[in-house]
């Protein structure tokens, strides 16, 4: 009896020990998967950290040069001259580059992108859709200093042959070489949009006697219209924060002017040109680089917002 | 029979197939213009370039003269950059998919955080820039050295990362990790030991794509500052250093002054190419090798 109830005590004392042993390393557990969370949090924040500070910078260096230099006469005037004795910030001739590079890579990559698009949703067999899909993205991924290097080197002087007057650096060039850089955009986001049509749907069509063009344009393109449009608008705002193309193939020539063969200078290529003249900080230049890029900012921002928007609510459910 | 006149229902439904033959053939041409243009710009690059290129342009150093000048440091330097970029971007990338995939509950706050990382893939390349002059450059005062453009690089690219981890952790199947809480693991345990390891060839491969995207991206450190002509090679992250997009663009812009930059340039973009071409393809190789189906 006496050795039982030893026993038991022993034993008792030993679950006791196995008990505490487990709760302080449970306890210890708990922490950790307490933190975890807050951890992930704080990385998870470092997005919303980068826009604060993107828009921070922007917005507090814009309402300086706005202190500078009158709202209206940036967003009126035709006249930008930085580096004058009598210096002019009128941010037009800039948005006049920029909409009319825009325009002529969309007269390039709209169309083309469109009908590659066709193309590959409903006329292409599986294997040429499996060849073709990954060339067109070596042809995404091909990085913009290269398609500026091409517009330069090779697409202005082939223009020169065609039209004499065009000047060495031009508009028009980079303009249809930043199309050729969109297509691939274009075309995949069409094309999803296509895909996604169901096969019920053209095969009514058929039945009618539909041909396979008139299912497309009747049919296809209608249903998977708020994806196409969305991929332009998205292509739209690519030409727009477009770079390097640009900079190297279309000069700075400030003017206020719609002449496709002159030299016209983006939103972009001003500010690599300002930061890359070295504008010592807290000159009005200096903070003419920061409302332009607000503007650009902007305009980009609109134009993804308007993109996701037009997709997600004229989207036709089947 | 006698309302439907027989030959104008036969004319129209030729007409209609003819356009019907003939609009395969103009879709098939748009195709083929992407197609062909960039056969032309690979074919023009490589011919302008190939003659360049041997082992003194390879591991020589900058020079004003076409024929003594070298790509190391530029090489150099874009390995440096990467050193920089692949780690913070996969912390922060990897970190911020798993919140919003297994820890964010499904609301306001993980809609806003995705909305915002929707968005800020929109931003143009150059306002990334403009930020890591602001903050990296002036603000932290790092100067225009590779930890200052890698931390610049690494914002640009992380909404990429994010998305394609995201991607890959939803696709990792729900038995799974319901198979680990069963066993009793919590929640880290699971991520740790099952999600994550399943997940890896998945996020991998985005880190690699939008690693060969910070590769090929100018705009930003020409903002943020690359000297044109840079002598000593870059020894560490706070050293000053260019990278081949950056060659590329100063060679390209004087090669009205100097006709031999155009080829020097050409030379460049076949390296970057070649390096663009070993990552993608490592991406792929990973892709179908370590992807398992479950």
């Amino acid at each position: 009896m006496s050795i039982n109830s030893e026993l038991a005590k022993n034993k008792t004392m030993k679950v006791r020990e196995l008990l505490d042993q487990k709760r302080n390393k449970s306890s210890l557990k708990n922490i950790v998967e307490k933190c975890i969370p807050v951890f992930l949090f704080l990385i998870a924040s470092v997005s919303i950290l980068t826009t604060v500070g993107i828009v921070y910078t922007l917005l507090s260096e814009t309402i300086e040069f706005f202190r500078r230099v009158p709202i209206v006469d940036f967003f009126t005037g035709t006249v930008l001259k930085p580096l004058s004795q009598n210096p002019q910030f009128g941010v037009l001739p800039l948005v006049i580059g920029t909409v009319t590079s825009s325009v002529i890579a969309m007269f390039v990559a709209a169309p083309i992108g469109l009908m590659t698009a066709i193309y590959l949703s409903e006329y292409a067999s599986d294997k040429v859709r499996k060849t073709v899909k990954p060339l067109l993205e070596i042809l995404a991924g091909i990085p913009t200093i290269v398609y500026g290097f091409f517009a330069f080197t090779f697409i202005t002087p082939l223009l020169r042959d065609v039209i004499p007057s065009l000047q060495a650096t031009n508009i028009l060039s980079p303009g249809i070489v930043m199309g050729v850089m969109i297509i691939p955009m274009i075309a995949s986001l069409s094309e999803d949009a296509m895909s996604s049509v169901p096969n019920s749907m053209r095969e009514g069509a058929f039945a009618l006697g539909s041909t396979k063009l008139e299912v497309t344009k009747k049919v296809v393109i209608p249903a998977a219209l708020s994806g196409i449009i969305a991929s332009f608008v998205l292509g739209i705002s690519r030409a727009i924060g477009e770079t390097m193309i640009v900079t190297i193939a279309s000069g700075s020539t400030k003017n206020f002017s719609f002449d496709i063969t002159q030299s016209m200078q983006t939103m972009t290529a001003y500010i690599v040109e300002v930061t890359g003249g070295d504008a010592p900080a807290g000159s009005t230049i200096y903070y003419s680089l920061y409302a332009v890029a607000m503007t650009l900012f902007v305009f980009t921002l609109i134009m993804n917002v308007v993109a996701r928007y037009v997709s997600r609510k004229f989207r036709e459910e089947y | 029979m006698e309302h439907v006149n027989q030959t104008k229902v036969m004319r129209r439904m030729n007409f209609r197939l003819f356009k019907n033959s003939l609009s395969k053939y103009i879709f098939l041409l748009a195709t083929l213009f992407g197609l062909v243009v960039l056969a032309i710009l690979i074919y023009r690059v490589v011919s302008q370039g190939i003659a360049w290129i041997d082992l003194d342009f390879i591991t020589g150093k900058l020079s004003t003269q076409p024929e003594r000048a070298g790509i190391m440091g530029a090489i150099l330097g874009t390995f440096w950059l990467m050193l920089v970029v692949a780690p913070v971007t996969m912390f922060f990338g990897v970190g911020t998919a798993i919140y919003l995939e297994i820890y964010a509950k499904k609301g306001r706050l993980q809609g806003i955080i995705q909305t915002n990382i929707a968005n800020l893939a929109g931003v143009p390349s150059i306002v990334y820039g403009i930020l890591g002059l602001t903050v990296f450059v002036r603000v932290m005062d790092f100067g225009n050295v590779i930890l200052a453009g890698g931390l610049t690089m690494s914002l640009l690219i992380l909404p990429i990362v994010i998305v394609a981890s995201q991607e890959a952790i939803r696709a990792v199947p729900q038995h799974l990790s319901e198979a680990s809480y069963g066993m009793g693991a919590t929640k880290w345990q699971t991520i740790k030991n099952v999600i994550l390891p399943v997940s890896l060839p998945g996020i991998m491969t985005g880190a690699i794509l939008s690693l060969s995207r910070a590769i090929g991206e100018t705009a930003p450190l020409v903002v943020i500052g690359i000297p044109a002509l840079l002598m000593p090679f870059p020894g560490g992250i706070l050293d000053k250093f260019t990278v081949l997009p950056m060659q590329i663009y100063y060679w390209t812009l004087d090669s009205s002054l100097v006709a031999e930059y155009a080829n020097l340039a050409a030379a460049t973009i076949i390296v970057l190419l070649v390096a663009l071409l070993i990552l993608n393809s490592s991406a792929i190789v990973i892709r179908n090798k370590f992807q398992r189906k479950y």
